[in-house]
């Protein structure tokens, strides 16, 4: 069978210490689509978007069990690079965090930290990476401007540009419209339906409607378990599980 | 369950209840629309007729509700459908009351004519129409798929019943020729009590879409 899974999660435990945050995770997450996770605070579904780009390495005394296979290969496996892993696998959060740079610097950071483009060749990768993030028409004029200038909706977007810039397969993110208003958000939904064509994107988000209208496919954390998996139109509609429902209707967590 | 929405739960209760009234309503103008033919009640008749307009107000009512749940308070999932099926159902019922109308203006047209015959399969038909009504709506009440079901068989009781009127009404006009215009008019009568529990069948399958998520097709 022909299968376009990106991403492939097997198994997958998570360790605080002694806490076990993930209880064997596993999930085939497909090319080109919108993935959302769902679940209330603390569920793990956070800690479980992290895991994909090994974003809780760095946490002390945090343990993984289990497998995430990227195109296949175990992103986990001793000899894998996690620079170039995070480059493949670019990660939004919730709060946009440009750097007090210029917009143009901000977008180049990457690219020249990776030695991905020079002079007339960055120019066009930020360009590109900016009209990717719809944000280009908005800066064009003032690319060497501060960031922190910038509305929080166009630092998100400048956020996005940013990781595009790296040229990523994989776009993690974390609660992205949190911080932003409902024009933002909904701005941002929008390239992330565009951005869809090109790349597979990971959302985790509080916002059910949100989570309803982006996504594919959306998976529902409870208790570190992945109660349910399913296309979203499914999970919004006809859940399997009586807890999703319960959770999807508003009536726990 | 939580007290997470209670508002949201008491609107639905709300809804629900309402709903059931207006079937109350729908199932009692069926029942007083055969009665008027029956006893050749133009008084009656007329009753039924203006009453249609109370299910009418109701059914839009109720349709704007759903509307304003929709729009304000998200539903999805099993809160989703039970709203959807609201839609549904409050037009099948809304179109059980005209059915009702229509035969209250057909025993207007038939009560200064002689019977025909003595109306025994008509008030038979209407009999399981009205259990019918109340079946599905029970159903729905208790989200009880199975009932749903087992009501929506009794339409093959109705069809049946439809088959035998017409083909008796068929050889009143064949014997005179005088008889077609009241035998035609009685045809009519059967024709939207059998039109009345297709729309039953129609909740039902609602019902079922309520409680279950699969769209059925329920034929018998």
């Amino acid at each position: 069978m022909l299968t376009m899974d990106k991403i492939e999660i097997r198994n997958l435990r998570f360790y605080y210490d002694d806490f076990e945050a993930l209880h064997s995770i596993s999930m085939r997450i497909e090319e080109r689509h919108i993935t959302a996770l769902i679940g209330p605070s603390g569920c793990g579904k956070s800690t479980f978007l992290r895991c994909i780009n090994r974003m809780n390495d760095t946490i002390p005394g945090a343990r993984i069990g289990g497998e995430i296979l990227l195109d296949g290969r175990n992103i986990y496996a001793p000899d894998v690079d996690v620079v170039e892993l995070r480059q493949r696998v670019g990660m939004v959060f919730q709060r946009p965090n440009p750097f007090p740079q210029s917009i143009y610097d901000n977008v180049a950071f990457g690219p020249r930290v990776l030695g991905l483009a020079h002079s007339g060749a960055l120019d066009d990768l930020v360009e590109q990476s900016l009209r990717s993030a719809a944000l280009w028409d908005d800066v064009k004029g003032k690319l060497n401007g501060s960031a922190l200038d910038l509305s929080a909706g166009e630092q998100q977007r400048l956020c996005i540009a940013r990781v595009l810039a790296v040229e990523p397969e994989i776009i993690l993110m974390d609660e992205p419209c949190s911080a932003l208003d409902p024009a933002a958000t909904l701005q941002i939904e929008e390239l992330m339906r565009k951005l869809r064509q090109h790349y597979t994107i990971i959302i985790v988000t509080h916002n059910m409607q949100q989570a309803a209208r982006v996504s594919d496919c959306t998976g529902f954390f409870w208790l570190g378990d992945l109660v349910e998996y399913d296309e979203t139109g499914k999970i919004f509609t006809r859940p399997a599980q009586k807890l999703t429902e319960d959770y999807v209707t508003g009536r726990m967590g | 369950m939580s007290k997470a929405r209670e508002t949201f739960d008491q609107k639905l209760k709300d809804l629900r209840d309402n709903i059931l009234h207006l079937g109350e309503i729908a199932e009692a103008a069926v029942g007083l629309a055969v009665q008027a033919l029956k006893d050749q009640d133009e008084e009656l008749a007329r009753q039924v007729i203006a009453g249609d307009e109370e299910i009418n107000d109701e059914r839009y009512d109720l349709e704007e509700e759903c509307l304003r749940l929709i729009a304000t308070q998200q539903p999805t999932a099993g809160d989703l459908r039970a709203i959807v099926a609201a839609i549904h159902i409050v037009t099948e019922l809304e179109r059980m009351g005209d059915y009702a109308s229509g035969i209250a203006e057909l025993a207007i047209r038939l009560a200064d004519k002689p019977h025909l015959k003595p109306l025994i399969d008509i008030p038979r038909m209407t009999k399981i129409d009205q259990e019918m009504i109340r079946a599905s709506l029970e159903a729905y009440f208790k989200k009880d798929p199975d009932l749903a079901i087992e009501t929506a068989k009794r339409d093959a009781e109705i069809d049946q019943l439809y088959d035998q009127i017409y083909r008796e009404l068929l050889t009143y006009m064949l014997e005179d020729p005088k008889n077609i215009a009241r035998a035609t008019h009685l045809l009519w009568v059967a024709h939207k009590l059998e039109r009345i529990a297709d729309r039953v069948t129609n909740i039902c399958e609602r019902v079922i879409f309520m409680t279950t998520g699969e769209f059925q097709e329920l034929s018998f």
